[in-house]
């Protein structure tokens, strides 16, 4: 229920607060009424047709560094 | 996809369960309870517990809002359709969950009462706009998540004027289910349900923010790590916890803070509160009443409250016998010490909500897990001789 996957804004309309957005090869219209400053280009996360949140691709790449950052084996470093 | 698939990589995937092996101090365990279902499904369908030493062992939570709604719920959204010839719109999720009497919304809209599935409430609303001679109730359930949208609509039915519309209303919320879960007797004095510390939600912590965790995280001296639904989140957030219990920290740190901040989407928050409040309390499957868990439409926006113009009676309906969902629910079971478990229930034939959903517990065992251990072999074999 509380799934929600990330999807590319193609296109704004602010007069009825929709965007179409992209999601892999599917195009849909949704809400943006819960987000204000989106612009095309922006990836937010869809939830039963709504926009909640924008995701940033900054942090989205420094979560993966972190992650990379955690698997690595101090030891194994030590040895070689 | 985008942002999905690089949280899905097997070689990191191994990488850190090792550091996790290593880290994970083996004089002790380490009992993390995964509020939602869709961790509780990231767990299972990329077999993280497999990754895991012995000593850390995931609890399953009861972030599954379909499987926490009480069966009486279930049957007034029923009599809504069949008594007020209302057009019940739902989500996809609630149709097969079991209602009084082995029936359920499907099985009415079977019967003939006019129920439909929708993706979202906008099409509820297309819905009233387009057969304005009939009556049209949103079934609305959900977490964090899907109350933004139920604001957003109830507001836009106001401004089109919509006379036939209204919402019966069903949110819950997450920080009051997990102070409720910590403060239950099982889990305070650690005898029946050992709780160590927990993976917040994902997508509810985008809506709330961190924030609301820390009076949870700080008096009930658990640490709390907000974690996304991949499975390499999953496994970063679970690092996380064990680095804290390790250090005697009991803190709320974010695993998804590619998403989610410390104050969440203000603008969404601020359209909840205008429309929604408190109820005082709220029934739910497997945790009982729980004060102050759930949210009821304002006076002010009353004309478009399902409860008050179908006067609809809060009813208290029992279990079925030998469902282990409440106990499940609330992470003293697990779905393999259930009896009915792969036996009478099946997703094809599911008995109680936590078969149904494809966020519970019983449903994330079957799908992924029944071949794992001996219990669910043998509930196996018992279903393919039941089917023989």
């Amino acid at each position: 229920m509380c799934l929600a996957l990330p999807a590319e804004v193609v296109s704004i309309d602010r007069a009825n607060d929709t965007a179409i957005v992209t999601l892999g090869p599917v195009k849909k219209e949704i809400s943006i009424a819960l987000l204000d400053d989106l612009a095309p280009g922006d990836f937010v996360l869809v939830h039963v047709g709504f926009a909640l949140h924008k995701l940033s691709p900054e942090e989205a790449e420094r979560t993966l560094a972190l992650i990379r950052q955690s698997g690595e084996d101090p030891l194994e470093e030590f040895a070689a | 996809m985008k942002y999905v698939d690089e949280y899905r990589d097997g070689g990191l995937a191994r990488k850190l369960a090792a550091t996790i092996s290593r880290e994970a101090n083996t004089g002790r365990t380490y009992n993390i309870m995964e509020f939602c279902g869709g961790h509780t499904h990231a767990i299972f369908r990329y077999g993280v517990q497999d990754l895991m030493p012995e000593n850390v062992r995931f609890v399953h939570g009861p972030g599954c809002p379909v499987c926490v709604l009480p069966i009486g719920r279930i049957d007034n959204a029923i009599e809504l359709a069949e008594k007020h010839g209302a057009i019940v719109c739902s989500y996809g999720d609630m149709m097969r969950v079991p209602a009084s009497e082995r029936r359920s919304l499907i099985k009415a809209k079977a019967e003939g009462a006019d129920i439909r599935m929708v993706y979202s409430i906008r099409d509820a609303l297309k819905i009233a706009r387009e057969t304005p001679d009939r009556e049209v109730v949103f079934f609305a359930i959900g977490f964090e998540t899907t109350t933004p949208p139920t604001a957003v609509a109830i507001k836009e039915a106001r401004a089109a004027r919509l006379k036939n519309f209204s919402i019966f209303c069903n949110h819950v919320l997450t920080p009051a289910a997990v102070a409720h879960i910590l403060s239950s007797p099982e889990v305070k004095d650690h005898r029946t349900v050992a709780i160590d510390g927990f993976l917040g939600p994902s997508h509810v912590s985008s809506v709330i923010g961190s924030r609301p965790y820390e009076a949870a995280a700080r008096d009930f001296q658990r640490p709390v790590v907000i974690a996304g639904f991949e499975p390499l989140d999953v496994m970063q957030a679970t690092l996380m916890v064990i680095r804290q219990l390790n250090e005697g920290r009991y803190e709320v740190e974010n695993e998804y803070f590619r998403v989610v901040t410390r104050d969440g989407n203000r603008k969404a928050q601020a359209l909840v509160a205008e429309v929604l409040e408190l109820r005082e309390t709220f029934e739910w499957r497997g945790l009982g009443e729980v004060p102050l868990s759930a949210l009821r439409i304002r006076d002010a926006y009353a004309e478009f409250d399902a409860e008050e113009r179908f006067s609809i009676a809060t009813r208290k309906v029992k279990d079925a016998k030998s469902c282990e969902c409440p106990s499940i629910l609330r992470g003293a079971k697990r779905p393999t010490d259930c009896k009915l478990f792969g036996r009478t229930c099946t997703p094809e034939n599911p008995i109680g909500s936590c078969m149904v959903s494809s966020e519970g517990a019983c449903a994330a065992y079957w799908t992924y897990g029944r071949f794992r251990f001996g219990t669910e072999g043998r509930a196996l074999d018992r279903a393919k001789e039941a089917v023989q």
